[in-house]
């Protein structure tokens, strides 16, 4: 194996491998710390997360959030753009799905209306993500204050739109009606029922199919068109892009379009597939997590399905302890989360001195 | 390193300021400089602001800064890629006072005649190791390019004479202004002829490297015209660098390392900047990987680029590789105008030769080719006619065969007298 291929297979398996166990090991004294063992706390973690298939179910169901929200910042980073704002993407999002699953007409095939409020959802995320990125590529306002400044805006117009437009009459919580039916997602507990298999009722419904997809479209996107080229171009240099006649402001404005788009997918999960209504905060977490999650596999669309998947078994894992064990919080979730960041994103390279030395050395050259 | 906005006497003490207040050394620094300026004949304003030096006396600032820290060894590294020949002469006088005080004087250089003009003794490098100590009064150039490469170099390229043909590229009045939105290009024109090397002189940072980027489209004008291959660029209507690759022009960057390659990039993906959008290459949507890995494989076979291995990352390419790659990436579209910057900047002298030689060859198969370098002897040896740029704007136009480095030189510091200037802009 030539030194080129030891070291892609340290930075891209290892690495990450080495830095989700020192988040676990460091988990684990948490643990030890509120007087928990872990041992014990991982074999909940685990059995409520895979051990059974209900668990299984929502685990899958929540890694299929991550995967949105993690493709949508890993688009941004081959751009050279860090999108904080998949949180309010994902909201917005939801409003362009809702408009379309509540105002269309009831009659029309569900073969229309699913992909309809699809295109909803990623045409409201895109929205919420092109102004921030006409103020960084022609204004020189830094993206991560504008995202960040837009999730906020995005609280309050859903809360805005929530009471005052979408609240049906005579209800009092800021929620809206019901869905149309048509627009409505299988649930994955349905279908296999529907060929005579019995499995667990789980919310995981067909958006994880959807999310599979545009995983590999993202993939096939970066690496094998022109477009993903000229967008990977700019984000490692401005100047080689302009030299090649491709327009980075564009390149800007166009991935974080495409970003804004992803992270708005996240409503079809939780909106189509579960809630079947619009309601307050269904996007809670899943933009920020979407950064861990890219980040811990920079920001390859195939590593964030692993990522994703991870995330769902700390998410179900983390509610599962809630439940068992008396003093451990879902908040403990958080923790997890943060440690995962820490050694994923933050101290990315922590190991790589050693493992370079052990697996790749530099040898002397002829 | 200078901080310019520092005076020179700041500049002097930075590093050695001697205590919470820096009045008193300032003063003690003063005392010093003045008796070293005058030992060494190294004289500066010192209440000047660095900015406001020109490089040459920049690089004077540099060597007092060592001097006042009583450095008895100066280690210089390229100290003349920014001076004038002049200016050039001037340091090594300044150097010449040094080595009688007993200051020992290492230069870095990949310069032969400074080695053969300046130098005692001279130790050659190569990847990585020493092979080579001589006296300098002992050998001669062609030994220490051998030395260098490891194998005999032509150092002189021979060239016939340039059968120059109808304009390609004509340049009236240009006014250009930088990234930053600083003028750097006044009422320049020129024109470039189809089988001829027309070589722009000058000293870095003279305008050159923005009236490069203008013809690239890369910068817009904001006066003057350009006619390329038929078609007009002016203020209003701009092209940029992928219609004019489309209309056959071809540029290689003065900046290899920043704009003509992607350091990240394997040598496949860098061998396709500005040539992405190619019907070969692409089909409906999809950008074929083994068609950019021929398209590669062919370009590293023209140009016997080394390794010959398209996955690798373009950083783990050798300056001279590097360079190589994006000269074959420019030239085998067979392009009609050639815009090359500093093209044998950071190569070694077998690479060079190499370079030169294909430079001359696309010369030979009618193109017309602008060359841009700060190295003289790379313009006076390829040229068929030079143009010098100063300050932005064009102090002197002189054919190749009666060029000399002292006339260039004076011209690049637009010294020359009114009365033998041969008036700039009119061809």
């Amino acid at each position: 194996m030539t030194r080129d291929r030891r070291l892609s297979w340290i930075n891209g398996l290892l690495l990450p491998l080495f830095n989700v166990l020192t988040a676990f090991i460091a988990t684990g004294i948490v643990f030890l710390f509120i007087g928990v063992d872990p041992i014990e706390a991982t074999k909940i973690l685990l059995y409520g997360a895979l051990g059974y298939d209900e668990g299984l179910g929502y685990t899958l169901y929540y890694a299929t959030n991550f995967v949105f929200t993690g493709l949508a910042v890993a688009v941004a980073f081959h751009a050279g753009l860090f999108n904080i704002g998949g949180e309010g993407q994902a909201y917005v999002g939801g409003l362009g799905i809702a408009l379309v699953a509540l105002y269309i007409n009831p009659a029309m095939s569900a073969w229309i209306v699913i992909p309809l409020a699809i295109s909803g959802g990623l045409l409201f995320g895109a929205l919420w993500a092109i102004i921030p990125a006409y103020l960084q590529a022609y204004r020189g306002s830094h993206i991560v204050i504008t995202t960040i400044m837009f999730n906020f805006l995005a609280s309050a117009l859903m809360v805005y739109v929530l009471v005052n437009i979408l609240r049906e009459v005579g209800e009092m919580s800021p929620e809206s009606g019901d869905f149309i039916k048509v627009s409505w997602l299988p649930f994955v507990h349905d279908i296999f029922a529907s060929f005579g298999y019995k499995i667990a009722r789980s919310p995981l419904n067909l958006s994880i199919l959807v999310a599979l997809f545009f995983s590999a479209a993202v993939w096939f996107f970066l690496w094998h068109t022109r477009w993903g080229f000229a967008i990977r171009a700019a984000g490692k240099s401005n100047e080689a892009a302009i030299y090649s006649g491709i327009n980075p402001k564009k390149i800007i404005v166009v991935t974080m379009c495409i970003s804004g788009a992803l992270a708005g997918l996240v409503g079809i999960n939780e909106l189509m597939g579960v809630q079947h209504r619009l309601f307050l905060n269904f996007n809670y977490g899943y933009g920020f997590g979407g950064i861990a999650v890219a980040l811990m596999v920079r920001n390859h669309p195939i590593g964030i399905l692993i990522a994703a998947f991870l995330f769902g078994i700390l998410y179900q894992g983390g509610a599962e302890l809630d439940f068992e064990l008396q003093n451990v919080s879902r908040d403990i979730v958080v923790v997890m989360q943060g440690l995962v960041i820490l050694f994923c994103g933050g101290l990315e390279y922590l190991y790589r001195p050693v493992l370079i030395r052990f697996l790749a050395p530099i040898k002397e050259s002829k | 390193m200078l901080v310019d906005n520092f005076t020179v006497l700041e500049n002097v003490i930075l590093g050695s300021e001697g205590g919470a207040l820096i009045s008193q050394s300032l003063a003690n620094a003063r005392i010093e400089l003045t008796r070293l300026a005058k030992e060494y004949g190294l004289e500066v304003e010192l209440d000047i602001a660095v900015e406001e030096l020109s490089v040459g006396m920049q690089q004077r600032v540099e060597i007092l800064k060592g001097l006042y820290k009583g450095a008895r060894v100066l280690i210089l590294d390229e100290p003349t890629g920014v001076l004038t020949p002049q200016e050039s002469d001037e340091l090594f006088r300044i150097f010449d006072a040094l080595k009688k005080q007993g200051v020992t004087i290492i230069l870095i250089t990949h310069k032969l005649r400074e080695i053969m003009n300046i130098t005692d003794h001279v130790s050659v490098m190569r990847a990585g190791k020493m092979v080579a100590h001589r006296e300098t009064s002992k050998t001669n150039p062609e030994e220490l390019a051998e030395l260098m490469i490891g194998r005999k170099v032509l150092l002189n390229i021979e060239k016939s004479k340039a059968k120059s043909g109808k304009a390609l590229l004509t340049a009236k009045n240009l006014e250009i202004y930088n990234e930053q939105g600083l003028k750097r290009v006044t009422e320049v024109s020129f024109e470039a002829h189809s089988g001829e090397i027309l070589g722009i002189a000058g000293v870095t940072g003279n305008g050159q490297g923005s009236l490069l980027k203008a013809l690239a489209g890369i910068l817009p004008l904001s006066k003057g015209s350009i006619k390329i291959m038929g078609k007009t660029i002016t203020p209003e209507t701009h092209l940029n660098p992928k219609q004019l690759r489309e209309l056959g022009v071809a540029h290689v960057p003065e900046d290899r390392q920043k704009m003509g390659m992607i350091a990240d990039f394997s040598a496949s993906e860098t061998a396709l900047l500005g040539y992405h959008n190619d019907k070969e290459i692409n089909q409906g949507v999809w950008l074929k990987r083994s068609s950019v890995k021929a398209n590669c494989e062919s370009l590293m076979q023209a140009f016997d680029v080394r390794p010959n291995n398209p996955n690798l990352m373009s950083s783990n390419f050798s300056g001279g590789n590097q360079q190589k790659l994006i000269l074959a990436r420019e030239f085998e579209r067979d392009p009609e105008v050639l815009i090359i910057g500093q093209p044998t900047r950071g190569v070694d002298i077998g690479a060079i030769e190499f370079i030169r030689k294909r430079i001359i060859e696309m010369r030979d198969a009618g193109k017309a080719i602008i060359l841009i370098s700060v190295e003289l002897e790379e313009i006076m040896s390829l040229s068929d006619r030079i143009i010098v740029m100063c300050d932005g704007e064009i102090t002197g136009t002189v054919d190749a065969k009666d060029a000399n480095e002292a006339t260039l030189g004076m011209m690049m510091a637009n010294a020359l007298q009114p009365q033998d200037e041969p008036k700039g802009a009119k061809l």
